[in-house]
């Protein structure tokens, strides 16, 4: 089992046949992942090594059934994109483009909330998410990952994901899904929503949660955990020595009350009984420890 | 990117957002002669990106010319927070008889916009918010329906301003959303929006961040890109579109991808070293990346050891190593360098480092062991 995406999951790729999607569409493809089609208006009608390319995601989910987006399109079109793929029929979004401005995703995340409110987004600025063996839409490295479980993956970090990935495949665990949510300040898909999902998963029996600083998104995370979660949650926050960043004007102070830093973080997640790592090894180690214990 | 108030305040006139009539100044000279244009009395504020201006002595009011230069001379090239003040703001004194608060920004939790306005604005406006939260009127505005009149009426009515300011405040509310929105801002915050003694509402400091993400639809932003204060490294990691922040210590760090970066100047904390900076060169760690990074961190004096700490993903650990190798071919590096390589064929990529290790180029194992030996040859060197 796993969360999100699996083998059943048909993905139209947004922007297949520019450069980065034609790469990361053809290595997703190679993974296993059911690549069904692209998209591109003045390319329609074309194909991409044999992937079809239509003029939209109505036309692709017409012709081909995908059920799943990812899109690669430049920041300035990103905002059509998504409401083309939700508009299109799909249920799932993966937005791996960064530079998207904050006022677009605001609006996109709320657009969907309303009109949409069946399809989960996930991105943007995130490396994608990948079940492994299964499904991977997005720019993880597959093979650094072990298929199976028992760990679940949520992270908002892109490479910090990958080391958690490898280091559990090096201790020889499994992961069910890895989903990387990104560090944007409007993230389609939460936490919150990764850890209801994998407590809900029954071959997730552990959750790795890989944060950082600013916003309130691991605090809200921690009252999640201290409240609902059933499953163990091994936790990483990055930053903890940096610098305090610039402070948005009085505003942020007004609104954030004091949460933001990696300590807050820290110690809002060791309260809801979380098991915190200094440094991803020893998160890793930690996570070594409870599926031991499973 | 954050605006000076003089660059705020601009913004916020073009959206009809009405402003002391001012003008920007470098020199003691230029300083009276806007005042002169103006006249007197004038304020003389300093232009820095920090909070705290009034109360380090960064706000004069000036009578007449004698104090006008008096007051821009002491205030050019005064230090506040560790910013020096290199510009000054000149504007036409107010004679003030409230003081609000307003503000729009992001709620990260909600995620919707939030809007916040007060009638106890001024320099105590966070002890207000931490005190009497009542005090503060917010609302949420939804992105796709934005602000309505009716309900910015409601909002001001909520906020208890005086009677007299609450047709003009609503007008201008509606303006500071619109500047907000259209300008792709971040956060705008006027503190204080105030009453004058004749009746008039205005906005008496403007705190802005613009979106660096939105400069494609603002090609003009690129003037506030030059201008944010960076010191000579950042400013050398600008312009070969680095990601880079300046830190204090003597372990310059080097990685791809912002959260490990952030991660590895964390482990050189723990183990007992000071991160010179943070430098996140992306996940294609080419030669031209790295030789770019490894120019910016040689040219910190107070720089004794270099961590590079690379994980290979889709970008190979082969092409990673190679890349190093031909950065150092064409940059000599004062400092020695530790490596950590790990992830997709770390294996191939350290085979390559091989034959160029030596005492100043060394390869450890691990993140852990790779910030130790950095960290002892910082403190060795030092």
């Amino acid at each position: 089992m796993s969360i999100f995406v699996d083998d059943t999951t048909k993905v139209v790729y947004q922007g297949l046949t520019g450069s980065q999607g034609r790469f990361y569409g053809r290595l997703n493809r190679e993974y296993g992942t059911q690549v069904v089609a692209g998209t591109n208006p003045k390319k329609a009608g074309t194909d991409v090594d044999g992937i079809p390319v239509f003029a939209n995601v109505a036309e692709a989910v017409e012709a081909t059934g995908a059920n799943a987006s990812c899109v690669f399109i430049p920041a300035p079109g990103v905002k059509d994109a998504v409401i083309d793929a939700a508009a299109g029929g799909v249920e799932f979004i993966v937005v791996i483009t960064e530079g998207v401005p904050m006022h677009d995703e605001a609006w996109f995340f709320n657009e969907l909330r309303r009109d949409y409110p069946n399809v989960r987004l996930l991105g943007p600025n995130c490396p994608g998410i990948i079940s492994p063996g299964l499904c991977n839409i997005g720019i993880t490295a597959g093979h650094i990952a072990k298929a199976g479980g028992p760990v679940g993956i949520v992270s908002r970090s892109g490479t910090l994901t990958y080391q958690a990935l490898y280091e559990l495949a090096q201790q020889d665990i499994g992961v069910t899904t890895c989903v990387g949510i990104g560090g944007d300040p409007v993230p389609g898909t939460s936490f919150i929503d990764c850890l209801e999902a994998f407590d809900a998963d029954p071959d997730t029996k552990a959750v790795m949660m890989i944060g950082e600083i600013g916003g309130s998104a691991e605090e809200e995370a921690a009252a999640y955990i201290k409240a609902e979660m059933s499953k163990p949650v091994v936790v990483y926050i990055a930053g903890v020595t940096a610098p305090p960043g610039k402070k948005m004007g009085h505003a942020g102070a007004i609104v954030s009350g004091g949460k933001g830093t990696a300590q807050a973080k820290m110690d809002a997640l060791r309260d809801a009984g979380a098991k915190v790592g200094l440094n991803p090894t020893a998160a890793g180690a930690l996570m070594v420890d409870v599926v031991a214990q499973l | 990117m954050d605006l000076f108030e003089y660059q705020g305040k601009q913004l916020f006139a073009g959206y009809g957002i009405p402003v002391s009539p001012g003008g920007a100044a470098e020199t003691v000279d230029e300083a009276v002669a806007v005042a002169d244009r103006i006249g007197y009395p004038v304020v003389v504020k300093a232009q820095v990106h920090v909070g705290g201006r009034g109360k380090a002595g960064g706000i004069q009011l000036a009578a007449d010319v004698d104090e006008c230069r008096r007051h821009a001379a002491a205030i050019l090239g005064m230090t506040i927070k560790g910013h020096v003040v290199g510009l000054v703001w000149i504007e036409q004194a107010s004679d003030i008889a409230r003081e609000y608060y307003a503000s729009f920004t992001l709620d990260r939790s909600a995620k919707t916009h939030l809007g916040l306005l007060s009638a106890q604005g001024g320099i105590d406006i966070e002890e207000v918010a931490a005190t009497s939260p009542d005090a503060i009127a917010r609302i949420h505005v939804d992105p796709v329906e934005g602000l309505t009149p009716a309900r910015c009426e409601a909002w001001v009515d909520e906020a208890r301003l005086d009677p007299e300011a609450r047709a003009d405040t609503v007008e201008i509310l509606h303006q500071l959303w619109r500047c907000y929105e259209e300008a792709d801002a971040d956060l705008v915050e006027v503190n204080p929006l105030i009453l004058t003694t004749d009746g008039v509402v205005r906005a008496l400091d403007a705190k802005v961040t613009l979106d660096g993400n939105a400069v494609f639809r603002h090609p003009d932003y690129q003037e506030y890109e030059e201008t944010q204060p960076r010191d000579a490294r950042e400013q050398e990691a600008f312009h070969k579109g680095l990601q880079y922040v300046g830190l204090d210590g003597t372990v310059g760090v080097i990685a791809n991808g912002a959260g490990l970066a952030m991660s590895t100047v964390d482990v050189v904390n723990e183990v007992g070293g000071q991160p010179a900076n943070f430098l996140d060169i992306g996940g294609g760690a080419n030669a031209d990346v790295m030789a770019g990074a490894l120019e910016v961190i040689n040219h910190d004096p107070k720089v004794h050891a270099i961590l590079i700490n690379i994980f290979g993903g889709i970008t190979k650990g082969e092409e990673v190593a190679t890349g190093i190798v031909q950065a150092l071919e064409r940059v000599t590096i004062e400092s020695p360098i530790v490596i950590r390589l790990d992830g997709t064929n770390a294996d191939q990529g350290r085979a390559i480092l091989q034959p160029h290790l030596s005492d100043r180029l060394r390869l450890e194992p691990t993140m852990l062991d790779a910030a130790r030996t950095a960290v002892q040859l910082a403190g060795k060197a030092g």
